[in-house]
């Protein structure tokens, strides 16, 4: 049997798979060991979707519950940890509805093109030194390709449920998902050319210094783009509750229901996933040799904190000025962005195209400053259009009191009576 | 609206209500849209009818009491108060001194609690995750244990009663109130950091569905909806009933705008009562002196056949008055509700039309209705 991946294999870099590979195909035949070390990645994917989604599902509510001087979940379990569990049970168990009038097959396909990108954006991203379950060298691009196909997925729901709240959803949902992938896009192509490579196990090994402060305007504009994406406060135009219901998913219930919920919450652990690989430097740390897995997760649940508190405080944008956000502040900082890098490295890097950590120091300072400017620029230009609260009245402003008036007796014609 | 020889779009009837999220109750709009944007729109009520006028014509004079708990179930305080001043302009009877502090009080704190959940509710229409909501009601939870300490109730309170209140104060009510009144003071502190000048409350409300003074004047719109496009008219300063013009406290009213008031102002105004009615609370506190709490009026109330009776405050939500007719009898002849919700919905098309989806859901959030007191 001997079955030994070879070097010209393109699944050759992802080492878990050719770790398991040569392990299996020791005593196993050849085609039996691609399917058992496939299996293997699935069933670590799978798994860390819903692991993922169960543990931010039960952090966002206990937080949530702490923001509301609540007590959140706190009956099963210590600290309420297995509440996802019963919510999963709970969900299981309910009446699985489908509208009569809705297209069923586009219907009961949306949760698993809901749950699927989620997987496999989580796929190339490394949890540790040499861990990506798939070492693309073309993983930032393959990120903002698998995320896109939410829209579509939001989409279906909307149109298939037959139901004019969710048409309103999608409707959207779709306009805020095209405006922001432009902004995300442009944003991520500094930390593209600063690591001079499209694989997320390169762009760790690039961030000497980490990428959220030698590109901090690129960092803003993909949490916010990640933000809208994702469907979370203050970008959760597709689901907007107070306004919509549920939005695209308010005729979905049951295991649909829970499956569409998994998505949402297991996105946000893949997207903190990915913001952390690409901007707070993966799985480096002290030790990271060894602890680089503990690293990756504690920043991802940092990030992830970070949404569950913004949810947790701001109010909501209206569409038009979610669109123009995207489109009138975000993409032109983007741009900026981009050309103030690409110049910085012209500029910067050595013979061969090397930047030192000095270098990177070089371009914070410059970014920095940039970003502060930009601020600046463009929050004088938003501002004028707010005014202040003064505690109290407003000076000058006198409550106006009308005097009271005496009602004039009502004259009637003569001969009629009231 | 799009038209050409390969697209055509029409606009979309949407039913928001009876059951949605943000309709404050059982409250149905038959709304069309093209796209965002509201084209027509088209109040619908009376899901919760329950008949309190007919029902009053059944009652004598102080089990009404009990039915006024639930017309506006967030300040039944003042109704009790509305109704009671229509029975004893009725009587001819006033209530002593002490009855009129403590039902100026009350009322001051069920206005607190009443305005705190509008503005709540309208940071929760504006997409917060029910923060400020929850913040809002941590104050409320203690101004209905106040409730509880007056008369054992704490939304269905029925204190009041024709020619006073029910109970005077228990002893220890008045360090609870002063307990209260100083904690508040954080509390509100803490809310208007987290909601009065955050931006997105701004560019949200700010310039959007304005009510000019004179459309609110011609639909007879009340309260905090009519002071905020730009009119400082408030019964407890025109016509001061119970405590209230032995009282200081001001009107606030934003600076006037032609174009009338906006969400941000009605907003605004209901932030800015809840610091007048902490005032007058304690002045009240302050003032109050020992004494009787109910006038001696008999258990049943037999008013003169004919006498006829308006009895109206300003309630949380705008003008709250009792029109009663008695034949002589135990029980009113007529008993007529003037509803400030009610009548608030008169200008709904002209607030709601040409905005988006988003605005509306604010927009009735800062009109602050009450179905209870809507459909009566």
């Amino acid at each position: 049997m001997n079955c030994v991946l070879g070097p010209d294999n393109i699944l050759y870099d992802t080492v878990l798979f050719r770790e398991v590979y040569n392990f299996v195909g020791q005593v196993l035949p050849c085609w039996l060991s691609w399917f058992v070390a496939g299996f293997v990645i699935i069933f670590l994917l799978v798994n860390a979707v819903l692991l993922g989604a169960a543990a931010f599902s039960w952090m966002e509510r206990r937080l949530i519950g702490k923001f509301q001087n609540r007590l959140g979940p706190n009956r099963w379990g210590p600290f309420g940890l297995f509440q996802p569990i019963a919510d999963m049970v709970k969900l299981l168990f309910k009446e699985d509805l489908t509208p009569g009038t809705a297209d069923k097959l586009v219907f009961l396909a949306v949760p698993v093109a809901m749950v699927a990108p989620v997987m496999l954006m989580l796929a190339v991203v490394p949890f540790a030194k040499d861990t990506a379950l798939a070492n693309l060298n073309v993983g930032v691009l393959y990120i903002l390709a698998v995320t896109s196909v939410t829209s579509i997925a939001i989409f279906m729901a909307g149109w298939s449920s037959n139901n004019r709240f969710a048409l309103f959803g999608a409707a959207r949902g779709v306009a805020v998902l095209i405006s922001y992938e432009v902004p995300v896009v442009v944003s991520l192509l500094g930390v593209v050319m600063l690591a001079g490579s499209m694989s997320l196990a390169d762009v760790v090994s690039a961030q000497t210094l980490p990428f959220i402060i030698v590109q901090p305007m690129a960092f803003f504009v993909f949490v916010a783009g990640t933000a809208a994406e994702l469907n979370r406060t203050p970008f959760d135009m597709a689901e907007a509750e107070s306004e919509l219901i549920a939005g695209y998913h308010t005729e979905y219930s049951g295991i649909k229901f829970a499956m569409i919920q998994a998505a949402e919450f297991g996105g946000v652990m893949a997207a903190s996933g990915v913001i952390v690989t690409l901007f707070l430097g993966g799985w480096e740390g002290p030790a990271a040799h060894w602890l680089g897995w503990l690293w990756f997760l504690l920043k991802t649940m940092a990030v992830a904190v970070g949404f569950i508190w913004v949810r947790a405080t701001f109010p909501r944008l209206r569409i038009d000025q979610l669109l123009a956000l995207a489109w009138k502040f975000l993409l032109p900082v983007s741009l900026i962005n981009l050309l103030a890098t690409a110049l910085e490295i012209y500029f910067l890097r050595d013979a061969s195209g090397v930047l030192t950590r000095g270098d990177l120091g070089i371009m914070t300072g410059i970014n920095l400053a940039l970003m502060a400017g930009c601020v600046f620029l463009f929050g004088s230009l938003v501002r004028e259009k707010v005014r202040p609260v003064a505690p109290g009245l407003p000076p000058g402003v006198t409550p106006v009191i009308l005097p009271a008036r005496e009602s004039p007796a009502r004259d009637l014609p003569a001969g009629e009576t009231d | 609206m799009i038209n050409g020889p390969n697209i055509r779009t029409e606009p979309m009837t949407v039913n928001i209500g009876p059951q949605h999220p943000s309709t404050h109750g059982v409250f149905r709009l038959r709304v069309t849209f093209d796209g965002e944007e509201i084209l027509q729109v088209e109040p619908i009520f009376g899901y919760l009818h329950r008949g309190t006028e007919k029902l009053a014509e059944e009652r004598n004079y102080t089990q009404v009491v009990t039915l006024t708990d639930r017309l506006d179930y967030v300040s039944s305080m003042i109704n009790n108060q509305a109704y009671c001043l229509a029975v004893e302009k009725l009587l001819g009877v006033e209530a002593p001194m002490r009855g009129k502090y403590l039902r100026t009080l009350a009322a001051e704190l069920q206005r607190i609690a009443a305005h705190l959940m509008g503005i709540g509710f309208i940071l929760q229409d504006l997409g917060t995750l029910g923060t400020p909501l929850m913040y809002c009601f941590r104050s409320r939870e203690r101004i209905l244990d106040l409730f509880e300490m007056l008369c054992g109730a704490r939304i269905t309170v029925s204190y009041m009663r024709p020619g006073g209140v029910f109970f005077d104060a228990p002893p220890d009510f008045w360090p609870a109130l002063e307990q209260f009144l100083r904690d508040f003071d954080e509390e509100y502190k803490e809310l208007g950091q987290l909601i009065l000048e955050n931006e997105i409350v701004m560019v949200r409300t700010r310039g959007v569905s304005y009510l000019p003074l004179e459309a609110a004047i011609n639909g007879s719109v009340s309260g905090p909806v009519l002071r905020a496009s730009g009119l400082g008219w408030d019964w407890r300063k025109v016509e001061p009933y119970d405590a209230y013009d032995l009282v200081e406290f001001d009107v606030p009213v934003p600076p006037y705008n032609p174009a009338g008031g906006d969400n941000y102002d009605r907003f605004w105004v209901r932030v800015q009562e809840i610091r007048q009615s902490v005032r007058i609370i304690r002045q009240c506190a302050a003032q109050i002196e020992p004494g009787p709490v109910r006038a001696a009026v008999p258990l049943v109330l037999r008013p003169e056949p004919g006498a006829e009776a308006y009895g109206r405050v300003e309630a949380s939500k705008g003008e709250l008055a009792f029109y009663l007719v008695s034949d002589g009898g135990i029980s009113p002849y007529r008993c007529k509700i003037r509803s400030p919700s009610l009548l608030n919905l008169t200008v709904t098309e002209h607030l709601l039309v040409g905005w988006k989806l988003a605005d509306m859901i604010v927009t009735l959030g800062s009109v602050d209705i009450n179905m209870g007191e809507v459909d009566r």
